[in-house]
């Protein structure tokens, strides 16, 4: 049984300061290749996103009803739907509304709850006992429940949409990030810092946050893929995304469903995207965890 | 550890009264209300504005929120739960056939996941970085990946395709015809059961490498014990506490968070009851179907730290 050493934070840091994140990436990529093809299938993503009105061979808005529910041929190489839109296409763009949706979810949720986590542990007492209640009550709420009656109130647009699904993550980011705040507080550094008469913000953003970035990034890329998750959900729902905009759960809606023994394709090609992003997503988050900090768990 | 538990009960309830408010005045924060869209649609189309005021006033629609809450807690507290909004019928008629389907699915898929991810997480811990722990994890976080309301498509599209045939779409409670119900729920069990297997699968390879590197294990084996005894007397104990406590959570999250699976299998459960219930404004149904779920889980919460607390007697002095 091969054991491979735990590369921890401090393998990290104790490189140069200049190169330190592209030592961090390379030693990464060495030491946990499952998590760097996860990293690749990413990047890939983000590059298409990017690219997409070069790449994709139609526009993905236009409707070609010549071309009806045509199976996947080398003019449409994934099909048609029932509109006559390329599928391919519309795959292409709707990447691009999963990593909006995705990347701007995870990043205001994990930061929203890693202040809120943080400003909790470094104040205790009543504060932190209010916002404990808080995120008590906030997680009680099934999320997609709570994300239903978000959307319900603020409308269905895209910022709305993340909205939508930042809040049910933010109190689940702070409960984890509080209790690994719980111990930083206890450092003889945060002293010295009151002591030297800084404010609490200033402590909170300049020498807590700082230290609680391991924690923060693992449930930060364990959000990513939730969020493309959750957003998938509500478009399928018909409450995400409307039409015609192209995304992933929108396009397994309705004629996915009434046309399936016709057209499988159009209910096959979306799903394996959204699972493809989501699991490359989990596989470097999974890493990433194991590399930063193998004692904590996330689902 | 009794005043732990009293303590943690009465925690529960400050709890409960947060989900209640904020739900209540989220509902009334959406636009429009129940009044609104019944006269809206369908036959009621150009009623006056008195009717709709005589509605509002007959719902208690008309009185200030304070009020409405405060009228609305004391029923919950009585256990009346009231009528609903939309339909005139009791709330817990609306509920109960539904919640049965619902509580089905849930126990069913509950299986699922405990019957795969039991034996799959210790296999997977046991032989870590081997190619079965390698297999165990590609299949778990896939089971992670794989929206479940696509599975089920993808199970429909399999029948349909290869076998010509579809699981039946109408409802039969399982006192009426068990096989009939079975062929029906199996399914969106299997869909469910997969992403929750998967959540705790890995809960149960963590958990059990976490305390495979514990010091009793290694003196029990120094004493030469039997390793299947390690395992069941030492090893298990300890490790599947973590992994009860994720099924029990997501247990509680499916009583009322399958809407979109309900959806892919035509299953008239409590989500598609939710989902119905902000679409009319139906506000008293709404707000006691989140009252259900969310109650659900806070219990479980409460179980669970009673549970580590009965079990890790550290907690309780903490």
């Amino acid at each position: 049984m091969a054991i491979t050493p735990p590369l921890d934070i401090a393998d990290v840091v104790a490189v140069a300061p200049r190169s330190r994140w592209i030592q961090g990436a390379l030693a990464f990529c060495r030491r946990r290749p499952v998590g760097a093809l996860g990293a690749m299938v990413v990047v890939i993503m983000i590059l298409v996103a990017l690219t997409a009105p070069v790449i994709a061979p139609y526009d993905p808005l236009a409707v070609d009803f010549g071309a009806m529910l045509s199976p996947p041929s080398a003019a449409h190489w994934l099909g048609t739907d029932s509109f006559g839109r390329d599928v391919l296409s519309r795959l292409i763009y709707g990447s691009r509304t999963a990593l909006i949706v995705g990347f701007g979810a995870a990043f205001v949720g994990a930061t929203a709850g890693a202040i809120l986590g943080v400003g909790s542990a470094y104040f205790r007492g009543w504060i932190d006992l209010v916002l404990q209640r808080f995120m008590d009550i906030f997680i009680s709420f099934p999320l997609i429940i709570l994300a239903l009656a978000i959307v319900a109130i603020l409308g269905n647009s895209l910022p709305n949409l993340i909205a939508a699904i930042t809040i049910p993550m933010i109190p689940r980011c702070a409960l984890v990030i509080r209790s690994s705040s719980l111990s930083i507080r206890e450092l003889p550094y945060v002293d010295a810092a009151r002591a030297a008469g800084f404010g609490h913000s200033r402590i909170i953003m300049r020498h807590m946050l700082p230290n609680v970035m391991a924690p923060y990034l693992i449930m930060l890329t364990s959000f990513l893929g939730q969020a493309i998750l959750l957003e998938a959900s509500l478009s399928f729902l018909g409450l995400g995304v409307q039409e015609p905009t192209a995304a992933w759960g929108l396009m397994l809606r309705g004629a996915a469903v009434e046309f399936a023994e016709q057209a499988p394709w159009m209910g096959l090609f979306p799903g394996l995207a959204i699972s493809l992003a989501v699991f490359a997503f989990n596989l470097f988050g999974d890493s990433l965890r194991d590399a930063l900090d193998p004692k904590l768990r996330t689902l | 550890m009794g005043r732990y538990i009293l303590r943690r009960f009465l925690l529960m309830f400050p709890t409960m009264l947060g989900v209640a408010a904020i739900i209540f005045l989220l509902l009334r924060v959406i636009p429009g209300d129940v009044v609104q869209i019944k006269f809206m649609s369908g036959e009621g189309q150009g009623v006056s504005a008195e009717a709709m005021a005589a509605e509002r006033a007959k719902l208690g629609l008309d009185k200030p929120v304070w009020k409405q809450f405060l009228i609305w807690l004391w029923g919950v507290m009585r256990l009346d739960l009231g009528m609903s909004m939309w339909t005139g019928a009791p709330i817990t008629e609306e509920i109960k056939l539904r919640f049965a389907l619902s509580l089905q699915l849930a126990l069913m898929a509950t299986i699922v996941a405990t019957v795969l991810a039991i034996p799959l997480g210790i296999l997977s811990a046991l032989k870590q970085d081997t190619w079965v722990d390698y297999a165990v994890r590609v299949f778990s976080i896939a089971g992670l990946a794989i929206p479940s309301f696509w599975l089920g498509i993808l199970m429909i599209l399999g029948f349909l395709i290869f076998f010509k045939w579809l699981p039946p779409m109408v409802y039969t409670p399982f006192w009426v015809n068990p096989w009939q119900n079975l062929a029906q729920l199996i399914w969106p069990a299997l869909a469910v059961g997969y992403r929750y297997s998967a959540v705790a699968t890995r809960m149960t390879r963590s958990s059990m490498l976490e305390v495979l590197r514990e010091d009793y294990i290694r003196t029990a084996r120094a004493k030469g014990l039997w390793l299947k005894l390690i395992l069941v007397r030492h090893a298990l104990k300890n490790a599947m506490l973590p992994v009860v406590a994720v099924i029990g959570l997501e247990f509680a999250f499916l009583l009322g968070g399958l809407v979109v699976t309900e959806q892919v299998f035509n299953l008239n459960g409590l989500g598609l009851l939710f989902v119905q219930a902000i679409a009319r404004r139906d506000y008293t149904l709404t707000q006691a179907l989140v009252l259900l779920v969310a109650s659900a889980f806070i219990f479980m919460n409460f179980l669970m730290d009673v549970m580590y607390a009965w079990l890790d007697p550290r907690i309780r002095y903490r």
